[in-house]
């Protein structure tokens, strides 16, 4: 057989997909950055006629001035621990249990009913139950995380487990594969995509958590630090902490993204 | 290995693949569904057969149930004598649909029954390296399957088959997405690879033009209940050229698998 004989598409190194146009990724840009700028605009046009907000030159010198003290730093330690903590645990418990769900249909009739019930109960309506029984240090608010991620990607794994090709599964059967084969090296791969995106989900569902929970029972954070300021009337702190969630928020879903391209990039987009 | 039973049979034929009385029958709406019926075939060593027929003769399920993806009701087929249970490495299969993992390049998919076989890795080089050059993927080897055309993922499919060095290949309408240009092609450098590393093949179709080129013998199937309706003899020579399929004793071959899939005396 000679490749020549039919059609060859040329192979790309990572299977991009030809770029678009980049005229296009150039103006995408400028009405992002011209949207950003005018967003802050407004609001200081907004805060210099009357409204009691602080101006956007008031929220940098707030921020700076949290910086240099520490207590910026010791309020982002504490909020990422956190998050991180509960993030992790959570989807390094949910990708096993999803599998389990999705493989064996024992493991799904045991789980599933659980898992749907406390899906429809919002993580931080069970913080006041958890501070009664495990105490006001970190083990509750890395608890209710824990739960906010975990539920978020299990059922994600879950409906990649389900959705595998059943065609990939003959294929390897076919070539010999046992059943630990194939789940480790059909299974695995193919609901990688689920897992990634379940953990976006996840990642979401945890920052919005830890920042209701620190509101409620905690002694450093950014949501602690907001909660604070607003005793103070400090609006430039809640500000600042505002701004840093975000950008935090954002920054943590980048690198997510970024690993499901370079994970998930074989996948063929329909 | 539980693909095959231990017990070899005392029937004395040689037949490679022997499949004997099955009847396949599925449960529709608390209606019994007659995928096969007492379906009985002989493949001999070497041998490429195709199985052409209208859509519900039970062409897909009689080679599922070779390939022992699918268990009979009824019946058996033997594999060099011994009764199929599952799946095999003896029994490559291609599948219409390519079935190539879209996370692996070209070389590890056609590697990728050699892991599984515990093959070193020096050794998985070489063969996929072989089976590759062979199906012509060689500047295409570190490609993943997104960016191959149709032709080239079923290329690449049959290298993987081979790596494992089956003794049968099953195929199960492998061309049958492709334009009929690529089709021709891709017939045309099957039989190539064929005759330079012979294996039985049980080959479905429902293309007869396809099903006459490739085979040296053609089964015609009918379809409620799914059966075996006749057989054909292609006595073309091979190496199967352009000649040959513009030769009158191909037309005419041809013509009589037409009337046989086209042309079933309805008996029910």
């Amino acid at each position: 057989m000679t490749a020549s004989t039919v059609s060859t598409p040329t192979p790309t190194k990572n299977g991009s997909p030809p770029r678009r146009r980049p005229g296009k990724r150039t103006t995408l840009l400028l009405l992002n950055t011209v949207s950003v700028v005018g967003g802050i605009g407004i609001w200081w046009v907004l805060a210099l006629s009357g409204l009691q907000l602080p101006t956007p030159p008031e929220v940098l010198v707030k921020g700076i001035e949290l910086w240099s003290d520490g207590t910026l730093m010791e309020d982002l330690t504490a909020s990422l621990g956190r998050v991180l903590a509960g993030f992790l645990l959570g989807s390094a418990a949910a990708v096993p249990v999803g599998f389990l769900m999705g493989w064996y249909t024992p493991a799904r009739g045991l789980f599933e009913p659980w898992i749907q019930f406390f899906r429809t109960i919002p993580p931080l309506a069970l913080l006041p139950l958890v501070l009664v029984l495990m105490g006001i240090g970190e083990l509750p608010k890395v608890f209710v995380i824990f739960l906010a991620a975990f539920l978020a990607c299990v059922i994600s794994t879950y409906q990649g487990v389900v959705s595998v090709d059943r065609t990939l599964i003959n294929a390897a059967r076919v070539l010999g594969a046992k059943d630990g084969t194939i789940f480790l090296r059909v299974v695995v791969p193919a609901s990688s995509p689920f897992i990634l995106v379940g953990m976006r989900v996840g990642l979401g569902s945890a920052w919005a958590t830890l920042v209701a929970a620190e509101l409620l029972a905690a002694q450093a954070g950014l949501g602690f630090r907001m909660q604070q300021a607003q005793t103070y009337y400090d609006l430039a702190t809640i500000f600042v902490s505002i701004v840093v969630i975000g950008i935090l928020g954002l920054a943590m879903d980048r690198l997510l993204l970024l690993a499901e391209t370079r994970l998930t990039g074989w996948q063929e987009r329909r | 290995m539980t693909t095959t039973q231990d017990t070899p049979r005392t029937m004395t034929d040689t037949a490679k693949i022997s499949v004997r009385d099955t009847r396949k029958t599925f449960a529709l709406q608390d209606e019994e569904f007659v995928a096969l019926d007492g379906v009985s075939l002989d493949v001999a060593d070497n041998e490429f057969v195709t199985v052409v027929g209208p859509s519900g003769c039970g062409k897909s399920t009689l080679m599922n149930i070779v390939a022992g993806l699918e268990t009979p009701t009824s019946g058996e087929v033997l594999v060099d004598g011994k009764g199929v249970t599952g799946p095999g490495p003896e029994r490559g299969v291609i599948f219409q649909q390519y079935a190539l993992f879209p996370w692996l390049t070209v070389r590890k998919n056609v590697e990728f029954g050699l892991k599984v076989a515990g093959l070193p890795a020096a050794e998985r080089r070489e063969r996929a390296e072989h089976y590759v050059r062979l199906v012509g993927l060689e500047q295409f080897a570190d490609a993943l399957p997104k960016t191959l055309s149709g032709g080239m993922k079923q290329r690449c499919a049959i290298a993987r088959a081979y790596a494992v060095n089956p003794s049968i290949l099953l195929m199960d309408e492998p061309f049958g997405a492709l334009d009929a240009l690529t089709r021709v092609r891709l017939q045309e450098q099957l039989l190539d690879t064929w005759s330079t590393e012979k294996r039985t093949v049980l080959f479905i179709t429902h293309d007869v033009d396809e099903a006459v080129f490739l085979a040296g013998r053609v089964v015609v199937m009918a379809a409620r209940p799914g059966r075996i309706h006749e057989v054909i003899d292609v006595d073309l020579p091979y190496p199967r050229t352009e000649d040959v399929r513009l030769s009158p004793a191909f037309g005419e071959l041809r013509n009589r698998v037409w009337r046989a899939v086209y042309h079933q005396t309805a008996d029910h």
